[in-house]
């Protein structure tokens, strides 16, 4: 059976807000290399988001199309994780200004893609074809943005004393964002009890153990997370996306009807 | 994309050492191997002045490869479409590919990735002036693809060969994505042009902006090329300013006509006579005046390179840091 399309709209729009974030980066980078592997971590969620959105406007049918999905849909209908919108920086209000963290966005990319490897691995086995297909090309994609983050998280843990500050900083601002994941939503129960979406709740201890292992090597500890359990998934964002999709849909918005 | 600045000191007023004239056997066996149209490599023995040639221009065109990222880069975050927002990002990180193996290039020459970029940041180094212009609408990225990288292939094509070996094979690999970017730049365009009115429009808009700072991309005129004799006899430089910018223009204008833009030159025209299209006077105070750091984002530019570099330290200490406690806890398990 097929995923219901509220599904792979999660999905893309994981995919097109982080790829969002990391492009932030380009010509911004620490190191030129750094600069090159982050712009192509972000092609591939960018890549990801494009087949992702194309399945579900064929399946909804009518009008839609994959621009359509990305640009004109506003905040509340997106329905990726808040961990994804956050700015590159530690929590700050939404019209704050801040320089961008090279740590944020490294444990960002840890976190989301110790679980991607894992989500993509359980969708490459899904009865749903064309879900299946897109899963088995974003999972090997993932495993390389694991391991280039995973390094990363490394190197800064065991690094200098100022990188393991603000890696063990991250580590601390994150983390609670990463409760989402574990929480349920009418999408991707559908798709659980279609047969053809991965059960996240079921892969959180294979994500455990791939955090706790790198956080270890890395010695950074893992914080105790209560309280607050972000909605993002059910459309209730931080005060961040408002201003991310506002950069992004702009010159789309102001053209309604073009073609580009 | 490319540096206009083959033919620009990155110190103004100063002469390159000339050639010594007492020839060597070393100096004989260079030129005999410049003279039969052979490429020079790493290990063999050269001039100081061709290597101090070589580094200025090799590390120029690897800046301008890096500081070029960033007016493009500005509009990565509001493309307007995804698939054009995945080409931006693919085009720009092509862009910082070649300044890397640039560098690279320029590093067999005995100059480290670090000293050139101390030159880039003290202002010392020059690249090239196209990238001090803003970005203001969607369609400049096109007309970068179209024109910037055209003018760049113009300009890069005589660079494959080149005489120095690793300079020669870098630009190869370049040019092909160049070649690439420029089609993609163009059918941005034609697309746009297809479209509505203030599409149309955004595209002119761009076209009248970069129009003549592309034609100056291709350094001062022969009459006024203080190295490009030198660079001639060296197998550097192939190909003069004045003939690269003429078959640029030639080549443009038929391409403008397909696009349905108006070049903003009201003296281009056909000369029969000639073979060639006449063209109007380029601005060289105002190239002068952006060549030496007073054009409208020399500053920004500069200054935003320079950030990047500042605020990336803390992460290039903690590699650095992190690879010594492997060494030495890799000494300690052996002993």
């Amino acid at each position: 059976m097929n995923a219901p399309v509220d599904y792979i709209l999660h999905l893309a729009d994981n995919a097109v807000v982080l790829g969002q974030r990391n492009a932030e980066w380009c010509g911004h980078g620490p190191i030129l290399e750094e600069d090159i592997a982050l712009a192509n971590v972000s092609l591939d969620h960018i890549g990801q988001a494009r087949l992702l959105y194309q399945l579900a406007a064929t399946r909804m049918g009518g009008d839609a199309t994959e621009d359509k999905l990305a640009y004109f849909r506003d905040e509340t209908q997106f329905r990726n994780y808040t961990l994804l919108e956050l700015p590159h920086n530690g929590p700050l209000v939404g019209y704050a200004v801040s320089d961008r963290d090279y740590a944020t966005t490294i444990v960002r990319n840890f976190l989301y893609g110790a679980l991607m490897v894992l989500v993509w691995d359980a969708l490459e086995k899904s009865p749903d074809a064309d879900l299946a297909a897109i899963a088995a090309k974003s999972l090997k994609e993932a495993r390389y943005h694991l391991h280039h983050a995973a390094d990363w998280v490394v190197r800064f843990g065991d690094g200098t004393e100022e990188s393991h500050k603000r890696a063990q900083a991250a580590v601390d601002h994150l983390f609670p964002y990463t409760e989402e994941f574990w929480t349920s939503s009418a999408a991707e129960d559908a798709a659980v009890a279609a047969g053809a979406g991965a059960d996240v709740r079921s892969l959180r201890a294979a994500w455990d153990a791939i955090v706790n292992e790198t956080l270890a090597e890395a010695t950074l500890v893992r914080p105790q997370v209560r309280g607050y359990v972000p909605e993002g998934k059910h459309g209730r964002h931080s005060e961040h996306l408002g201003y991310l999709l506002g950069e992004m849909q702009g010159l789309a918005r102001a053209h309604p009807g073009a073609t580009w | 994309m490319y540096t206009q600045a083959m033919d620009i000191p990155d110190e103004p007023g100063k002469k390159l050492a000339s050639v010594s004239t007492t020839v060597s056997d070393q100096e004989a066996a260079f030129e005999a191997r410049i003279d039969a149209d052979g490429r020079i490599e790493p290990q063999d023995w050269m001039p100081e002045a061709y290597r101090k040639t070589l580094v200025r221009q090799i590390s120029q065109h690897a800046h301008s490869e890096i500081v070029g990222m960033l007016p493009e880069g500005n509009w990565i975050s509001r493309a307007p479409s995804l698939k054009r927002k995945a080409i931006l990002i693919a085009k720009v990180q092509d862009e910082g590919g070649h300044g890397l193996y640039l560098y690279s290039a320029a590093e067999t020459l005995g100059t480290s990735r670090d000293q050139m970029l101390e030159g880039l940041h003290s202002g010392k180094a020059k690249y090239s002036s196209i990238f001090n212009y803003p970005t203001l609408n969607w369609a400049d990225v096109g007309v970068i693809g179209w024109l910037v990288d055209g003018a760049a292939i113009m300009n890069q094509i005589p660079l494959c060969r080149c005489s120095y070996g690793p300079y020669s094979r870098a630009m190869i690999r370049v040019c092909k994505e160049e070649s690439f970017h420029q089609r993609q730049g163009y059918e941005a365009l034609l697309v746009m042009m297809q479209g509505t009115e203030a599409q149309k429009a955004m595209v002119q808009d761009a076209v009248n902006r970069l129009w003549w700072k592309c034609l100056a991309m291709f350094g001062p005129p022969d009459s006024d090329s203080p190295h490009s004799a030198q660079g001639m006899r060296w197998g550097i430089k192939r190909i003069s300013n004045d003939e690269l910018r003429q078959k640029f223009i030639d080549a443009t204008v038929p391409q403008a006509k397909v696009l349905g833009v108006t070049l903003p030159d009201p003296d281009l025209k056909w000369n029969e006579e000639r073979q060639h299209h006449d063209y109007g006077q380029i601005d060289w105070q105002e190239f002068w005046n952006t060549v030496e750091g007073n054009g409208p984002c020399n500053k920004e530019r500069l200054a935003t390179r320079v950030k990047a570099h500042n605020d990336g330290q803390w992460v290039r200490d903690a590699a650095l840091a992190y690879t010594r406690k492997q060494q030495q806890r890799a000494q300690k398990e052996a002993a």
